[in-house]
């Protein structure tokens, strides 16, 4: 691990401030991810800022009838929330999918947004990887990759986001509220917040330097049958090998977004569409530009056989 | 003591202690966390500095220079130990790849380097700081491709010949009129034990004391003194406490010479754990196989030949996985071949994995015996039954000391309900579930080795044990408790274990399913010379004394145990030693396995929903601790066949998921209920104490049942593991 410094942020506006004024700044909220990627020097802050302990992890309901969770809001605490369990059971799903009891106790709203991808040839510092260091290439490219990316990937890089909980926000339409330095304000509907790699995979959101995320808002409800269906290796504690988020409303309409397939949580508002006729037709919809590995192919059938067991499922 | 006759009625057969389901009694120890493990061992000298290794970067070529100038500049760093710097080194007996590596590089991860600095966190940064230029030269990392080149291995202690045969199989298997040949493979395998390699290491003048985490201390010390070049008596190896080794502790790895390195460069003891993302690529795994079946067999049932191939790889003077050798005893057949071919691979070093040979062998064969026994249309049980052998099939004088398999698969058929089984693939359905069940036997042979223990009276009564023989969670400290017990008439509490001590009497160690039954015996021979001292000492024969309730009593003269000891401790020391009987018999374990699955309609995912072992593998010395064993081993036959594989970057020679969240192994959630049962069983031609080895015999055959009843659920029958969701999804049936 680098040295760093250390602070203790006092505002969220001064927070983004102060990460602007000093080069290599990085936030620490729950650090379940953070802190392994520094002991491997993968990440290599020179000032770390906590933002622990800012005012950030009320669930607080809009005026709008939505619901807008603070940044800090820990993934247990917001799986649990009796608004989110009633009116957003996709998101509540989604989390209680992801990682461990004692990482969801520390992980935050914000930072799960923010989580870096599994790549193996990401977490192994002697291997080629353009995501960690832009420009040395792409060992994953022709190695091992079954878990990786089979859409909207580039000849740069084929890593997947990691997150359950960033596919139910696709699905939800969330939108990700921020301070930046100068102290302005903006949000950034989800759809948006997180990149295809390209040509630079080492930039993976929109977030400009110093920008803080200070809360993440959910429209108001959408109703509908919300089922998160994760598939993976082993029953608990593994990443996806894919995942499906749907919300199915009684009329058969509804909305799709696709975890374990692409750098970004994967949904294609024109495929939803197709969900009346069934999960082959938005499956072709959703992953048609696809161009899977030799090891990964699998994904394809296997997302279009989850929709349709999820589909099922909604309609029994 | 020389065991060379069958075992007649002894103290054991009281069985007041033995055969009781004691609870482990370093079991408090344990829970409360104040077992010591090797890296936690802070009070054992004064002043530890931390080392941390730096691993190869590249699987195969040299090292054109080494720069570690700004890790010396570095805060904290006491020395840094290269090739270049670290005096004359040699290879261990039992080590393949040298554990320190420079300037070529045999390996990925191979330690290349250790940086030793007050901290952890200073150490570690500083290792990273070490700039290295490699020269990569072409290795061979794929065993497909490096089958046809692969030759028959040397012949070692635990292989016997690399090809045995008995009547013509070529002639028998093409005139069978129901035949099967097919091709398996299983991948490499990690052991992943929740405890690191660890060791502290501190040099007294030219004395050198380790205390790690290692199954065979003798081993140990013998290749610590060789690698270093220092007489063994210069070596004192400790180890109390082992979280988990899997043949993963056989032998002294990177962490014990980098500490022992380190020391001496930094004049102060240091300590070494390899970091779980190094451990997998730099020490041992189980190697990968490709293996041939060919089963002819008359209409009748009955196996005409038989014939299994193997092919694994490993670096250059390494070994093969003996994935054959179990077909050389297990069904019979009047003529049959076996095979071993070894390939040269420039991966890390493969080695011994919890029932190496066995447990990918019998993934194999026993889901060939399932499609032989589809293709005769014969109940796979009664398959096995008709082909059961109580004799070596290749060397039919020498019979089984017990073989209880078909009993096994009867009773486990009863208790699991096998009758109700349907037989047609594909055909039950439970909501979103294909539903299968499946059967494999379970066989695992028995090895004797000489063990010795000395054992201690006191003046208060107390038994104290000592013995190198190590525990690997596997309840070593309770059994010998409960032998000494038995053996000197006294409850378990008055009996003191100690071990891991390279001090003390050298016993079997912990391996090869051998550490039970060799050990205790061992410390049985030091408790018959321990009670004829008693004996004498009190004035009793010895062949009449009778050891109980803490006394000593023959006629009715009955003198308290301590007396003997009143003024001076009595010590006896003696080790089992073994003659022939395992060259007369064939000493092998056996079970089976029955496993129920669940396959999700949609997504190909496997869940196991019942689990059922059935083992007769001699008496078992504590019922408790021994389920706990079968129940651990079943656990690790059910990752291997769904999920573990150690990906192999075919082009840069490594293992790829080389940690826990990219090497997955089994989570509480996969694992459904487990039954064991043992068979009453006694075994008087093994050793005195008539137990037999039941631990690896637990997983020995898993997989394949799990195989087997996926193809039962599904109809889709995966010759290659891990049955991973993706080798099933677009061969399912279809449904509505």
């Amino acid at each position: 691990m680098k040295s760093f410094t250390y602070e203790k942020a006092t505002s969220a506006a001064d927070a983004a401030a102060a990460a602007a004024r000093k080069e290599g700044t990085k936030f620490i909220a729950g650090g379940t991810n953070l802190l392994d990627l520094m002991k491997l020097e993968i990440e290599t802050p020179t000032h770390l800022i906590d933002v622990n302990g800012l005012d950030l992890d009320k669930i607080e309901p809009t005026q709008d009838g939505g619901l807008r969770i603070g940044a800090l809001v820990r993934n247990t605490d917001l799986a649990a929330n009796e608004r989110v369990r009633r009116d957003y059971g996709l998101l509540s799903r989604a989390l209680l999918a992801g990682a461990s009891g004692q990482l969801r106790n520390r992980a935050t709203t914000a930072g799960n947004l923010l989580q870096r991808t599994r790549c193996p040839y990401f977490y192994d510092t002697n291997q080629r990887c353009n995501k960690r260091q832009p420009g040395s290439g792409c060992a994953a490219i022709g190695g091992i990759n079954r878990q990786l990316a089979v859409v909207g990937a580039s000849e740069a890089c084929i890593a997947t986001n990691p997150s359950d909980m960033a596919v139910a926000m696709r699905a939800l339409d969330a939108t990700v509220e921020t301070v930046r330095p100068d102290g302005a304000t903006r949000t950034i509907p989800i759809a948006e917040f997180h990149r295809l790699p390209g040509d630079t995979p080492h930039i993976e959101t929109t977030l400009t330097a110093g920008e803080l995320i200070t809360a993440v808002t959910l429209p108001k409800p959408v109703g509908g049958k919300q089922i998160y269906r994760k598939v993976r290796d082993r029953a608990s504690y593994a990443f996806a090998l894919i995942s499906v988020g749907a919300i199915v409303q009684p009329d058969g309409s509804g909305r799709v977004a696709v975890g374990g397939v692409a750098h970004k949580p994967w949904r294609v508002e024109a495929a939803e569409a197709e969900m009346p006729r069934g999960a082959q037709a938005v499956t072709e919809r959703l992953l048609a530009d696809a161009k899977p590995t030799e090891e990964n192919g699998f994904k394809i059938p296997l997302v279009e056989r989850t929709l349709g067991a999820v589909l099922t499922e909604a309609r029994g | 003591m020389k065991f060379d006759t069958p075992a007649t009625t002894n103290p054991i057969d009281q069985l007041k202690v033995i055969g009781k389901p004691t609870d482990r009694i370093d079991g408090p120890l344990k829970t409360t966390g104040t077992a010591p493990y090797a890296y936690e061992r802070h009070d054992v000298v004064q002043n530890q500095a931390y080392g941390y290794m730096v691993g190869s970067a590249i699987a195969k070529g040299r090292i054109a220079s080494i720069d570690v100038k700004a890790a010396k500049a570095a805060p904290g760093v006491l020395a840094i130990v290269t090739a270049d710097n670290a005096g004359k080194l040699a290879k261990g007996s039992f080590n393949t790849a040298k554990l320190l590596g420079g300037p070529d590089i045999e390996h990925y991860h191979q330690a290349i380097a250790v940086v030793v600095a007050e901290t952890f966190e200073q150490a570690r940064t500083a290792a990273n700081l070490v700039r290295i230029d490699y020269v990569p030269t072409k290795g061979v990392f794929e065993l497909a491709a490096a089958k046809d080149s692969a030759k028959a291995p040397e012949a070692n202690a635990f292989s016997g010949p690399p090809d045995t045969a008995a009547g013509d199989f070529a002639g028998a298997f093409a005139a069978a009129p129901v035949q099967l040949d097919a091709v398996y493979t299983t991948p490499d395998h990690a052991h992943v034990m929740m405890e690191p390699h660890a060791s502290i290491a501190a040099w007294n003048g030219d004395k050198l004391t380790i205390w790690t985490s290692n199954q065979m201390i003798a081993w140990g010390v013998g290749d610590v003194a060789k690698t270093l070049g220092i007489p063994v008596e210069n070596v004192r190896l400790d180890s109390p406490f082992i979280g988990g080794g899997f043949g993963g502790k056989l032998f002294v790895r990177s962490d014990a010479l980098l500490a022992a390195l380190g020391a001496r460069a930094a004049g102060r003891p240091v300590k070494v754990a390899l970091p779980r993302p190094l451990m997998i690529n730099n020490t041992t795994h189980r190697p990968a196989t490709i293996q041939r079946i060919r089963i002819g067999a008359a209409r009748d049932g009955k196996i005409t030949a038989i014939g299994h191939e193997t092919w694994s790889g490993d670096l250059p003077g390494g070994g093969a996985e003996l994935a054959a050798n179990q077909t050389r005893l297990l069904y019979a057949g009047a003529n049959r071949m076996t095979a071993t071919r070894l390939a040269v691979l420039d991966l890390p070093e493969g080695n011994a994995m919890r029932a190496p040979g066995e447990a990918p062998g019998m993934m194999a064969l026993e889901i060939a015996m399932d499609e032989m026994a589809e293709k005769l249309g014969l109940d796979p049980i009664e398959f096995r039954a008709l082909n059961d052998t109580q004799v070596d099939p290749e060397h039919p004088e020498r019979p089984f000391s017990q073989r209880q398999l078909v009993e096994c698969m009867r009773i486990g058929a009863e208790r699991f309900g096998w009758s109700k089984r349907n037989p047609k693939p594909g055909s039950v359905r439970e909501g979103r579930w294909f539903v299968g069940t499946g059967v494999a036997a379970a066989f695992r042979n028995n090895l004797l080795t000489k063990s010795a223990a000395r054992v201690r009276l006191d003046g208060r009564g107390t038994v104290t044990v000592e013995t190198d023989m190590t525990d690997i969670g596997t309840g070593t400290y309770t059994i010998i408790g409960q032998t000494a017990a038995e053996m000197m008439g006294v409850p378990l509490e008055k009996v003191v274990v100690r071990l891991g001590d390279s001090s003390f009497p050298v016993s079997a160690g912990s391996g090869g399913q051998w550490g039970a039954n060799n050990s205790t015996a061992g410390v049985y021979a030091a408790c018959v010379k321990l009670r004829e001292a008693v004996a004498q000492k009190l004035g009793f024969n010895s062949e009449e004394a009778v050891f109980a309730d803490a006394s000593v009593r023959a006629g009715n003269r009955s003198v308290p145990l301590a007396e003997a000891a009143r003024d001076k401790e009595i010590i006896a020391e003696d080790a089992i030693e073994y003659g022939d009987l395992d060259k007369k018999y064939q000493q092998s374990t056996f079970g089976a396995h029955f496993v129920e699955v669940g396959v999700d309609v949609a997504t190909a995912e496997v869940r196991l929903r019942r689990m059922l072992a059935v083992c007769a593998a001699g008496r078992i010395l504590n019922p408790k601790s021994a389920r706990s064993q079968v129940i651990g081993a079943m656990t690790m036959g059910a990752g291997a066949a769904l999920m573990e594989e150690l990906a192999v970057d075919k082009r840069l020679g490594f293992f790829v998921n080389h940690d826990l969240a990219g090497y997955e192994v089994p989570v509480h959630a996969d694992i459904p209920h487990q039954d064991v049962i043992f068979l009453e069983e006694t075994d008087p031609i093994s050793s005195p104490m008539k137990a037999k080895g039941v631990g690896e015999l637990g997983i020995c055959g898993v997989g394949a049942a799990v195989a087997n009843a996926i193809y039962n659920a599904t109809g889709v029958r995966v010759r290659d593991y891990p049955i991973t969701l993706d080798k099933l999804l677009t061969e399912l049936p279809q449904t509505g």
